[in-house]
């Protein structure tokens, strides 16, 4: 028996598993659609379990790269020196100076270096998927949003120039700032936000 | 020139404006005057007001009412990145705080701040849909109309953005707080909808996300969610501004701004935290930092006097400000008037509401010296709003150069000086 029926014997039988009540009381709203789900399911997990099918390599993403109008306000080498956040490491780049823009979010450190800041490979996937290029968010194909990641991943040194970025590789890439993150507590209603601090 | 002068002089400068309502305001100020007559038995009491012409766009102020154009209080962009920028897009904008009387920011005067900077959406309420999915038993999709036939409450909330920190050059108290206001919000508990779903035990988190072009998102505690969030369409008593949200969004009482995921049209209950397009400003490796840059502390600010702003002499003067804190309801508020050396409770003004601003206010006799204004607040978990000092000392850092971490609560100073200038005290 799988977990749904025990689920759905319990809710029949009044015992409520997560301690809510889990029965519909209005019956507002309509089931939607399993495409209407797919083509909004755009937040992508670590585990990269909503990534869609498809492909792409450093080398085609060079080119999408300028083809896309990444390079307008990137920069051609990947930083723009202020216009927009840089993407790629520069070789010169001092490791101690302040970011060379003001914060523009995502705030992150490393001179705003995001490919590199970034603690799962699948964010920067979603990233550009969900909101590149600026004007034109959401155009860009599967293919052509794997082929830009591992374009930013390689220059980043992160994979190799030949590895193919897709739904199964990608979650697999450690990225360099894999343990640079932290979760907060576990929330709680009527806690302080951190025992201790003043 | 004195008062009385002046408003000879507006009387000139009105009259000749509108001209051709002369005699209509002749009238009316005939007739207020008369009436000043007859309820001072003849006391100047009048006599030192201009009452102007009767304001001509009547049609206007019959179908949506204007302030007056005494009334010039704006919101302005940060200093450190303009909206619009180059893009066109708006990024972090502030509210007047030192023009605010009681909890309530009007709509037009909310601050309004975007993850990236954006573009704000004209979305058809008609067209939208809200919709939850993921570890749920029953995925559902909403109209807006369904969900305003939903239960709903009305609770007011204010919202602050992590970003809102004072630097020594700030001028103002709308440079330094003006990233936080509060509202009465009205929509449907998120609980109630999660629960029409029907929430699958193994999950944890929520993905809230929006229907602007970049689709922001933010994962929240799914603990959160199932206690106090609202799915909103209205605030202040009218639907949603479009720079907050219209048609719907998402409110997370005293969480950061970024949680409150405006134009929201999905919510995905997930086992996971996603990492996703919010989510990425959040990346700190100390989980101290991290358990800071979510739920916002205990914080206050005296609105009057603040910075920028001039005492004319010594005297009375009512300090008032606003106080807060994202674990709820604020118990008590107390004010210095010598840097921090001594405090005296303040009044709360106002009812004090769960994760809302709350108006205090303090009775004080200006001598005229220099000084430095401070307050601080207590909230329901009886947490004490902290000095800088105190969090220089948590983090081992050196006071002069204390770089808070997380959100930023600290005591505010404004320093007086003896010709009733008011100056940013971090200055």
């Amino acid at each position: 028996m799988g977990l749904r029926s025990l689920v759905l014997i319990a809710a029949v039988l009044g015992i409520c598993p997560a301690g809510w009540t889990q029965s519909p009381t209005y019956g507002l709203g309509r089931t939607p659609t399993t495409q209407e789900i797919s083509a909004w399911d755009i937040a992508v997990s670590p585990a990269g379990k909503e990534l869609p099918p498809g492909r792409g390599t450093a080398k085609e993403g060079s080119a999408l790269y300028v083809k896309k109008g990444c390079a307008g306000c990137h920069g051609a080498k990947g930083s723009s020196g202020g216009h927009a956040p840089t993407l790629i490491k520069q070789a010169d780049q001092d490791p101690h100076a302040t970011m060379s823009m003001p914060c523009l979010a995502p705030c992150v450190n490393d001179l705003n270096n995001m490919a590199v800041h970034s603690p799962f490979a699948t964010t920067i996937w979603d990233y550009i998927h969900r909101g590149m290029p600026l004007g034109k968010e959401g155009s860009l194909s599967p293919d052509e949003v794997y082929a830009i990641t591992a374009f930013l991943l390689y220059k980043n040194g992160v994979i190799q120039e030949d590895e193919v970025m897709d739904q199964q590789s990608l979650p697999k890439v450690k990225m360099p700032n894999h343990d640079g993150f932290a979760l907060p507590p576990e929330w709680k209603h009527g806690t302080p936000r951190l025992q201790g601090y003043p | 020139m004195d008062s009385k002068e002046a408003s000879k002089e507006d009387s000139k400068e009105n009259s000749k404006k509108h001209s051709k309502k002369s005699n209509r305001r002749g009238f009316l100020k005939g007739g207020a005057a008369l009436a000043g007559l007859a309820a001072t038995g003849g006391a100047q009491l009048a006599k030192g007001q201009t009452q102007g012409a009767p304001n001509e766009k009547v049609d206007e102020l019959i179908a949506y009412g204007d302030r007056s154009h005494f009334v010039t209080s704006i919101r302005k962009p940060v200093a450190e990145r303009h909206s619009p920028d180059e893009f066109g897009l708006t990024f972090h904008v502030l509210t007047p705080l030192q023009d605010s009387f009681g909890i309530i920011t009007p709509s037009s005067l909310f601050y309004t701040a975007t993850h990236r900077g954006a573009f704000v959406p004209d979305i058809d309420p008609r067209e939208h849909r809200f919709m939850i999915h993921g570890m749920v038993d029953r995925p559902l999709i909403f109209t807006m109309d369904e969900l305003k036939r939903l239960p709903y409450e009305s609770r007011i909330h204010f919202v602050e953005c992590l970003g809102n920190r004072a630097r020594p050059t700030h001028k103002t108290v709308q440079e330094t707080h003006g990233l936080t206001s509060c509202a009465e919000w009205t929509g449907v508990r998120l609980s109630l909808l999660l629960k029409e779903a029907g929430v699958q035990s193994a999950a944890s988190w929520i993905v809230a996300e929006g229907a602007e072009e970049v689709k922001g998102a933010s994962s929240i505690p799914l603990a959160k969610a199932m206690d106090d969030c609202m799915v909103c369409y209205a605030m202040n008593g009218e639907p949603l501004r479009p720079q907050q949200g219209f048609p719907l969004r998402l409110m997370v009482p005293g969480f950061e701004g970024i949680y409150q995921i405006k134009y929201l049209r999905r919510i995905k209950v997930v086992d996971r935290y996603y990492m996703t397009y919010d989510d990425y400003g959040h990346i700190n490796p100390d989980s101290k930092v991290a358990a800071l840059t979510h739920q916002i502390g205990p914080k206050s600010v005296i609105t009057y006097p603040s910075g920028g702003q001039k005492l004319p002499g010594p005297g009375f003067f009512e300090i008032t400000g606003l106080a807060w804190s994202g674990a709820g309801a604020i118990r008590g508020v107390e004010v210095s008037t010598d840097g921090g050396q001594n405090w005296q409770a303040a009044e709360l003004r106002t009812p004090s509401l769960p994760m809302a601003h709350t108006r205090f206010g303090f009775h004080w006799n200006w001598d005229g010296k220099d000084c430095v204004l401070m307050s601080r607040c207590t909230d329901e978990l009886g947490t004490v709003q902290p000095t800088r000092a105190e969090v220089a000392k948590y983090w081992n850092q050196p006071v002069d150069k204390v770089q808070v971490r997380g959100a930023d609560n600290t005591v505010q100073p404004w320093k007086v000086l003896s010709d009733g200038s008011v100056q940013n005290g971090l200055a």
